[in-house]
């Protein structure tokens, strides 16, 4: 490489949005054929800084430097021009359009389709065999996996022949053996000249992938190192800002009764394709049993059924007594009468009303409780008096009962959403990616808050595709594949290696 | 009066009927396949009928009327398109603003011009569209010709020029620019590069910008062809069909037209199906001799007017086959990651 | 943070927009020949000018606060119900039959009557839309139009049909007993000795329609049922996380609504036609979609929005009475109001958040 120009070099970038320096002076240089990761907590301004580079967003100050040479990015076709191209990490595919459709969309050779389809189709087969990316062009996109999804954001831009490839968080949606077989693909792409950037907040996919990394906090660039020469440990403290508790400080487990007992859960979805394949679990008053999985794997619908939300056939028992599965009356409130928790997986479209106040927050999904109302109206003055404790007892910032849900930061509504679940005082608590989207401090203090719950002797089921989160929480690990438990293990006598081959489905007797 | 005859002349006035139908509600193809809701049809078609009339009245000229008819109905879908796609405003409030300033306009600029209480003078000659007489068959000229009348002449032909002179012969053009628009519609929308990014703006417009397209450029394109549509059903409605402007006189169709969308769940040629069917109900609404004939009872010709409605519900509720709008419709695109 | 504070949001951006709209009425005026502001004052002199005015305007008022409520709560439930002006057309339709099946001894028990069967039908021609939405996904737009046009066949069919009495050439019922009168603004105001307009067809009803207002408040606002309503209108994916039941809410909410707006026939079939005649809802059903809108669903500006919409109806009708401008006017500037209110919401919004946030930011650069 040595005295060739850069293929990217960003100077001085800058970008606030209203109040929020989302981008602080960022600089930054990739060289041509290599890849380059750039990891940063939720919120650390990574993405902000790559759709500056797509061209969905305008640096208010700053240059952007293409192969040496000073280039405007105002809008996603000069980007593609430029010969950058994205996989976001929300595909933007049109979903009832064919594989080829998609690839020839925006880079049609001519006003007719007829000439640029049987083109395309050539040209696409070539590409896809030269990077060994099999596609059928004619497949549907809603009826292929989000692997194959995946490989077609790749193809469109490779058809486009971008140079320079950035992926946003890719392997949020893949199994570890889907996460390889990208990988692969990606060092096949850099061996053809090609640079690629890897957005990702996993410090695994670092170490494993990328030749240089760079690390962002609080909308700064705070070093870029060569991967070679730094370890995850390095890395996590520089994410941060200060060394991080990886493990989290908890005493042994003293497990009780069996609170939540659950006997061949089995899930169809409307597409008649089955989500849960008979699933059966335990959980015990004072352990955390924690579900470790790629998500997509079943793991939610686990979480909806028992929290109500979803249907299913089977068996689950709380505190012995059994529960409704399908009746008019399986909904929230029943499971909430009965004892059951629920602290969603997506709080912005579940777990709160962004538009509501934090007080009526506070009882939502309590509504009904005789403990608010009088049977029609709400006691509105009693429900801001109680909130205003829970907002404080729980940390949440600024402690303002009239704010809406959406005015909090996401570690504040999440706390918003335990204080409302945790002092219901639950028999089973149920929690889904319970930081998620939430900035370190606050995780600290909500792990903190789980094994309190823990230890005054409560039954929780914990689900988190964070794998260092199960691991640090739980005091039981079951893993799931494609609908099923592929096995129980002990936090302390199982290591990542062993769980991310359970994730892919692969136990001792062979794959599954 | 023989069966066979009343029948043709059935589906003549169907297919008169269904022409404004059939072109409002390509537009709405259009419109809804980029992903806008419009049900402001109505408002569009209103005002290209009182333009083309009062020009077409104005000038002498029904190609002039036709074009004023288009500009205005252009104008209409622009503003539409201003509220929804540069200001992401309520698709549905739009629509029912244009609605209601279209039926208060057309009569307000009527009084105002031609002191008719808000409609236009009576149009004729040269400021309405006659019928085109295809060749071979008996026509108006032909009847002038032999000095007899044309109904006498068309009589004693054989039942397949019986058929084809009186249905498929002496229409306005723009019948057969509505019966043409139909594969036209088929060919952009699947055969042509804008066809392709049309229909992905309607259903993933993220795709589209990512794939460095512009979303807004691609929906005012399809507003202006909404508008150009819709200008032409106007046109047709007041200088075609009727001979003048009255108060209202849409009376619904957009809505209809609309309704005939869903029913054809998006799609050109099933469009033209379903207003033909349409069409058929209005024009059995006015010949309640045919409807008793055929049934063995009383139809109140209320029902044969409200089928259209009932059997649009009957195809949302999804019981005779699912109708999957474009998946971005009515949404305001925001560009996010 | 908002970007602006709450009072801009609720009186400034609905006031600018409805001055916009005026310009362009005004505008319109000029173009067809007219003086708009001598337009202005003879509105202004025909509504509001005497008590004959205000009973006219308070009449229509009446109207639009049962429509505009209708149209609100099925927003707050996310429910875009633009069939007002069907389930008003039902509405009207319970109201006659109520009214002409028992000689009833008082208008106190007619009333309680009526409005029982104008809610009940307004409900139940709302009932099927809101069913096939919640249970079949149909898009309740478009099956609420739908039943609009329905609507009006039912009853142009009843009117021609079945209603119309022997003998009579009018699509129109017969006349109500007199017994089911209702007491006009001027019977009620001389209990008290305040004269008012004896011809003016403002009626006991206008009183209903206050009662609703609170009565709408308390319902989203204070009860159980409104939280989870409002609730369900922001989120549905919470909602049903929360175990609120999405059928529930639409089917309900959509009964409210149509029954508000059936109780509309209330004001203008019992307390003013005292018949039943075809197009007696004359569009009150979109005009409440306009109400609402300004109103922004609160029940107070719907009250004050519905005020000013009978204003421009009466103050139109006077303008066509006096001068050579069509009443068609006050569609057009209905029609201007909703849309700048509705549709280009955005357009008026965004400078004045600029500004506020411009201001902020010049405060905080101050300290």
């Amino acid at each position: 490489m040595g005295d060739q120009a850069p293929a990217i070099e960003l100077r001085g970038i800058s970008k606030a949005f209203g109040p929020v320096q989302a981008n602080k002076d960022i600089s930054l240089s990739v060289a041509k054929g290599a890849i380059h990761g750039i990891i940063g907590e939720n919120g650390a301004g990574k993405s902000t800084l790559m759709s500056i580079l797509y061209g969905f967003y305008k640096a208010d100050r700053g240059e952007i430097l293409i192969n040496g040479q000073e280039t405007q990015i105002p809008d996603s076709q000069a980007a593609i021009a430029a010969g950058i191209g994205m996989v976001f990490q929300h595909f933007k595919l049109v979903e009832n359009f064919t594989v080829l459709e998609n690839v020839v969309l925006g880079a049609e050779e001519g006003a007719l389709l007829r000439t640029t389809m049987s083109n395309a189709r050539r040209h696409l087969t070539e590409i896809a065999e030269e990077y060994e990316m099999d596609v059928d062009p004619d497949a549907v996109i809603e009826e292929i996996g989000v692997g194959m999804q995946q490989r077609v954001e790749i193809l469109k831009s490779l058809y486009r022949e971008a140079e320079i490839l950035i992926l946003d968080e890719p392997t949020g949606v893949l199994t570890p053996a889907e996460a390889d077989h990208l990988f692969r693909i990606l060092r096949g792409l850099r061996d053809e000249g090609k640079t690629i950037i890897l957005i990702t907040h996993k410090l695994r996919e670092i170490m494993d992938v990328t030749d240089t990394v760079s690390v962002m906090r609080r909308g700064e660039m705070t070093a870029t190192v060569k991967t070679a020469e730094t370890s995850p440990e390095a890395l996590a403290e520089l994410m941060v800002g200060r060394k991080v508790l990886l493990r989290v400080d908890k005493k042994p487990a003293q497990p009780g009764r069996t609170v939540l007992k659950v006997d061949n859960l089995k899930v169809v979805d409307d597409d008649k394709v089955e989500r849960l394949k008979g699933i059966s679990l335990e959980v015990r008053a004072g352990e955390i049993l924690g579900i470790a999985g790629v998500s997509g794997n079943g793991q939610s619908e686990l979480l909806r059924v028992l929290g109500g939300i979803e249907r299913a056939t089977g068996q689950v028992e709380i505190n012995g007594q059994q529960i409704d599965l399908t009746g008019r009356h399986s909904d929230g409130r029943s499971r909430r009468e009965r004892g059951i928790a629920h602290v969603p997986e997506d709080r912005q479209r579940a777990g709160l009303i962004m538009d509501f106040a934090a007080w009526e927050n506070i009882v939502f999904g309590y509504q009904w409780d005789p403990a608010y109302n009088n049977g029609w109206l709400m006691d509105n003055a009693g429900i801001r008096e109680e909130t205003e404790g829970k907002m404080e007892r729980f940390d949440v910032r600024p402690p303002h009962a009239h704010l809406e849900a959406k005015s909090f930061s996401g570690g504040n509504q999440q706390k918003l959403v335990l204080a409302r679940e945790i002092e219901r005082n639950p028999d089973l608590l149920l929690v889904g990616q319970p930081t998620r989207g939430v900035d370190i401090g606050a995780i600290e203090f909500i792990h903190q808050q789980i094994v309190d719950l823990r230890d005054a002797g409560k039954a929780i089921l914990l689900v988190s595709v964070e794998l260092d989160e199960i691991m640090g929480l739980s005091d039981r690990i079951a893993v799931m594949f494609d609908g099923k438990i592929m096995g129980e293990r002990l936090p302390g006598e199982t290591n990542e290696g062993e769980l991310g081959l359970l994730m892919a489905g692969v136990t001792n007797g062979g794959s599954a | 009066m023989d069966t066979f005859s009343t029948l043709i002349q059935v589906l003549d006035s169907t297919l008169r009927l269904a022409t404004p139908l059939l072109l409002a509600c390509l537009a709405g193809l259009f419109s809804e396949r980029s992903g806008i809701f419009d049900i402001g049809l109505e408002a569009k078609m209103l005002v290209s009928a009182f333009f083309s009339a009062a020009f077409a009245y104005t000038t002498g000229s029904v190609w002039i009327g036709l074009m004023a008819g288009v500009a205005a109905s252009i104008v209409f879908a622009g503003i539409h398109g201003i509220a929804s796609i540069t200001f992401r405003g309520n698709q549905l409030i739009s629509g029912v603003a244009l609605n209601f300033l279209a039926s208060g306009m057309t009569v307000l600029i009527a009084q105002s011009w031609f002191h008719q209480g808000g409609r236009t003078p009576s149009l004729m000659g040269g400021a309405r569209f006659e019928g085109v007489e295809l060749p071979f068959a008996i026509g108006p000229t032909e009847a002038a010709e032999t000095g007899r009348p044309l109904n006498q002449l068309i009589a004693e032909a054989g039942p397949l020029q019986q058929l084809y002179s009186e249905l498929i012969s002496g229409h306005s053009v723009l019948v057969y620019i509505a019966l043409l628009a139909v594969p036209a519609t088929w060919w952009v929308l699947y055969r042509t590069r804008f066809g392709l990014r049309l229909r992905a703006v309607g259903e993933n417009p993220a795709a589209v910008d990512t794939a460095g397209i512009s979303v807004v450029g691609l929906r005012y394109s399809s507003m202006i062809i909404v508008g150009v549509l819709c200008g032409l059903a106007g046109a047709y409605l007041a200088t075609g069909l009727q001979a003048g402007f009255v108060k209202d006189m849409t009376a619904g169709r957009g809505y209809i037209a609309l309704a005939a969308l869903i029913f054809a769940k998006w799609r050109p040629w099933h469009a033209l199906g379903a207003c033909l069917l349409f069409g058929l109900l209005q024009a059995l609404a006015l010949r309640t001799d045919v409807v008793e004939a055929f049934f063995p009872f009383k139809m109140p010709v209320q029902l044969l007017d409200s089928m259209p409605y009932i059997l649009t519900v009957v195809i949302l509720a999804g019981f005779v086959g699912k109708a999957i709008p474009p998946r971005a419709g009515g949404q305001p695109y925001v560009k996010e990651r | 943070m908002d970007a602006m504070p709450k009072w801009a949001d609720m009186l400034l951006v609905p006031l600018i927009s409805l001055l916009l709209a005026m310009v362009i009425s005004a505008l319109v005026i000029l173009g067809i020949g007219e003086d708009p502001w001598a337009a202005l004052k003879l509105m202004v002199q025909g509504s509001f000018g005497s008590t004959y005015g205000w009973g006219y305007t308070l009449f229509y008022a009446t109207n639009f606060i049962f429509t505009g409520l209708a149209f609100a709560v099925a927003s707050h439930a996310a429910m875009f119900n633009i069939g007002s002006e069907g389930q008003a057309t039902l509405g009207g339709l319970g109201v006659a039959l109520v009214c002409l099946a028992l000689p009833w001894p008082h208008w106190t028990v007619a009333l309680v009557a009526a409005m029982a069967g104008g809610a009940l039908f307004g409900a139940a021609w709302a009932f099927l839309p809101a069913w096939l939405a919640a249970r079949r996904g149909s898009h309740i737009v478009i099956t609420t139009i739908m039943f609009n046009f329905i609507g009006l066949a039912v009853l142009n069919y009843m009117l021609v049909n079945v209603m119309r009495p022997e003998g009579s050439m009018d699509p129109a019922s017969a006349k109500f007993p007199d017994s089911t009168n209702l007491p006009s603004l001027h019977d009620i105001l001389a209990l008290v000795g305040i004269p008012f307009s004896k011809t003016a067809p403002a009626n006991v009803a206008f009183l209903v329609a206050l009662v609703a207002c609170v009565l709408v408040w308390l319902l989203l606002w204070r009860t159980r049922f409104g939280f989870e309503l409002r609730a369900f209108g922001k989120s549905e994916s919470a909602a049903v996380y929360a175990g609120i039941s999405p059928t529930k809410i639409i089917v309900v909410a959509m009964l409210i609504s149509g029954g508000l707006s059936g109780l509309m026939a209330v004001n203008n079939v019992m307390g003013e036609a005292e018949r039943l005649v075809l197009n007696s809802v004359e569009g009150a059903g979109f005009i409440g979609i306009a109400v609402a809108l300004m109103g922004r669903n609160h029940p107070l500006g719907v009250l004050l929005a519905a005020i000013l919409f009978g204003f421009l109806y009466q103050g139109g009708a006077e303008l066509a009475l006096w001068t050579s401008i069509p009443r068609e006017l006050i569609v057009v500037i209905q029609g201007l109001v909703i849309l700048f209110t509705g549709a280009l919401d955005n357009m008026v919004r965004m400078p004045i958040e600029r500004f506020f946030l411009w201001r902020r930011r010049n405060a905080q650069a101050g300290e």
